[in-house]
């Protein structure tokens, strides 16, 4: 290996450590804030989140949606985007599927299902772009910040959901707010009967891969990062700067589209008020945490995917619910903005490394101007 | 009189944090935490009030509060000049989680509906929506006729001449962060002890981030941001009245009007010269 990469995978190592030691920090300083004995917490949340089967099922049915929201986020951040809008995204895509599917003919068997399934998912993906579209296209064409317009389009989702599913999209008997429920030759396949693990997660992994790909391997991904990095370097090279970030939003929408598409034939089958949990929003810990880097996604969700399940487990023994995950997510995204802005403060002037977390979770102008 | 009494009670949540907003945006600062410091404040004053049965007291503690959080949000962005959407969508998870633990923790698992004394009223007004109120003008008149106004209105604008002019980018961002943090942490208060009496997990429901579309929509003014949460909250009382009028209209098509119509005003005019030319940008200092 020449030295140049030696370099770069010590730097690399040494980053993923810090970061793990400052997730783990994060959570024994948050379950010490909330008065919960260290050592069997942490033992009722690693068992709720490994323990058995049943477990690590609970643990890769969570890791699915946040992975792919905060493959989303990176797409979208790498090219110096700061899409908020995966929430709208997330729900506009299941709604676009719930949709669809209700024009579909749901007694098909064998392959016409599978197209069916492979239907509603592109319908989910085709309806998270183009939300995430209209907030790109202001940026670009209006100057209007993404942060203020995904803001309002994720109030505009909520509300269009709260009215399909006591409208037109309600169930037969109109009498709850659901959706019809998607039989089960339109879901996804699942791996065991008792199991909540779905073939979701093998999409969510092999989308990580595909982003990684796209990101770092293509000229297409290279133009992305190079905008986000330095736009000015970008356009000095004649790259139609608007045009790039447009499609990065575009497809940042795409991705949480499909989570959204995901959550619907995976997990719950129809769609109602709560229909995402957050997902958008916890897309963002999850990208930050893993320094935007796709692949360092997977460990990432992997880690907040298994709190969830974990927590779950601690919440049937003590007074704490679900709810701690967040506050350990914030506290480890504060350390890291904390930590980072240290660090740079002591590197000033010595121009180094500039990737985009640099810009971000640190403290340079650079990305938003 | 008293249904138009009703009406800014019900929007006066929105209507103060958004109040509070525009001076932070002028300053340059989204301040994204916002819903967070609402959500924080609302449980802190109900939790107070629970205590010691003082709505007063109650009021003090949500709006100290609202402030700490909004500094909280101030130290990591403004003076370690983190990314204001990152810093506040952290803070907005914090708060989620903070008082949703520890709501259930202290008022037990299955979060039991509590009532505590409200805030007293005479014939519909109260102490806090006077305030709002009595704010619109002094706020106005704060950032457009005082001094210090003038100097907030710069760093949100071209934060290098606020340094010429030898004041602090950093301090004066951060005092207009904390008169914010007063006003969200009274959204907070009168959420809890105005309108419902109780806390209820994440009970702000996304009303810091209509605040902070609703001074977009009320183009940096506070009276037209006051005026745009007004506006809200007549579009959401209308779902009731249609009920009672035997009107299907779907109510939450209506409830999203206001977002809509803040889009379309912002297709139309963009980014306008109405917005702070540096809001959201960290500032540093050049050494």
């Amino acid at each position: 290996m020449r030295p140049e990469t030696l370099r770069r995978f010590g730097k690399g190592c040494i980053s993923a450590l810090v970061s793990s030691g400052i997730l783990f920090a994060a959570l024994i300083v948050t379950l010490l804030a909330f008065g919960l004995p260290i050592v069997p917490s942490l033992h009722l949340i690693v068992d709720g989140a490994f323990g058995d089967r049943f477990g690590m099922s609970r643990t890769a049915v969570k890791m699915t949606p946040l992975l792919c929201t905060g493959l989303a986020m990176i797409v979208a951040w790498r090219a110096g985007i700061y899409n908020i809008g995966g929430e709208g995204q997330f729900i506009v895509g299941g709604i676009v599927g719930a949709w669809t599917a209700s024009f579909l003919p749901h007694d098909l068997q064998g392959i016409p299902a599978t197209l069916s399934l492979v239907l509603i998912l592109v319908a989910c993906v085709a309806g998270g772009s183009a939300w995430a579209w209209f907030a790109g296209w202001l940026y670009v064409r209006r100057g209007v910040a993404v942060v203020i317009s995904t803001i309002l389009l994720n109030f505009i989702a909520v509300q269009i959901l709260g009215w399909a599913v006591s409208g037109p999209l309600q169930e037969a008997k109109h009498q709850v707010p659901l959706t019809e429920q998607l039989p089960d030759a339109l879901m996804l396949p699942k791996f065991n009967r008792q199991m909540d693990l779905h073939a979701g997660v093998i999409i969510a992994l092999l989308l990580a891969v595909l982003v990684y790909v796209f990101l770092f391997l293509t000229k297409s991904g290279y133009r992305l990062r190079l905008i986000g990095d330095s736009p000015n370097v970008a356009r000095a090279n004649r790259m139609h700067v608007p045009r790039e970030q447009l499609k990065a939003m575009v497809l940042s929408g795409a991705l949480c589209g499909l989570a959204g598409g995901i959550e619907f034939t995976g997990m719950t089958g129809q769609l109602g008020l709560g229909f995402s949990q957050q997902w958008g929003f916890l897309g963002i810990p999850v990208a930050l945490l893993a320094g935007l880097h796709p692949l360092a996604a997977i460990p990432s969700a992997l880690y907040f995917g298994a709190l969830f399940a974990g927590s779950e487990n601690l919440a049937r023994f003590t007074e704490a619910g679900t709810t701690i995950v967040y506050v350990i997510q914030a506290v480890a995204v504060l350390a890291f903005v904390g930590t980072r802005s240290i660090a740079s403060r002591r590197d000033a002037g010595r121009v180094e490394d500039d990737s985009p977390t640099e810009t971000l979770v640190g403290a340079t102008a650079g990305g938003t101007s | 009189m008293n249904e138009l009494l009703l009406l800014i009670g019900y929007s006066a949540p929105v209507g103060l944090a958004a109040v509070g907003e525009t001076v932070s945006q002028k300053s340059g600062v989204i301040n994204i935490g916002l819903e967070g410091a609402m959500l924080c404040s609302a449980f802190v004053s109900m939790l107070v009030c629970h205590a010691t049965g003082n709505a007063a007291l109650g009021v003090a503690a949500g709006m100290l509060t609202g402030c700490a959080i909004s500094l909280v949000f101030g130290v990591f962005t403004v003076i370690l000049g983190g990314d204001q959407v990152v810093v506040g969508t952290a803070i907005n998870l914090f708060s989620l989680g903070l008082t949703g633990t520890l709501f259930r923790s202290i008022f037990g698992q299955s979060g039991q509906l509590i009532s505590v004394s409200k805030i007293p009223n005479w014939h519909g007004l109260d102490p806090l929506l006077a305030f709002l109120l009595v704010s619109l003008p002094l706020v106005t008149w704060l950032l457009t006729r005082t001094k210090w106004g003038l100097a907030v209105r710069s760093a949100g604008e071209y934060p290098k001449a606020t340094v010429a002019a030898g004041y602090s980018v950093l301090g004066l961002r951060l005092e207009a962060l904390t008169l914010g943090g007063v006003f969200a942490g009274l959204a907070g208060t009168y959420l809890s002890l105005g309108i419902t009496g109780t806390f209820a997990e994440n009970m702000t429901a996304g009303r810091g981030f209509v605040a902070i579309a609703m001074v977009t929509f009320g183009r940096w003014k506070p009276s037209l941001a006051f005026a745009s949460a007004l506006l809200i909250g007549f579009a959401e009382s209308l779902q009731f009245r249609f009920q009672s009028y035997g009107w299907k209209v779907p109510y939450q098509l209506m409830i999203a009007l206001p977002y809509v119509i803040a889009l379309l005003v912002l297709v139309i005019v963009g980014k306008g010269a109405a917005s702070p030319q540096a809001l959201g940008q960290p500032y540093r200092r050049e050494n």
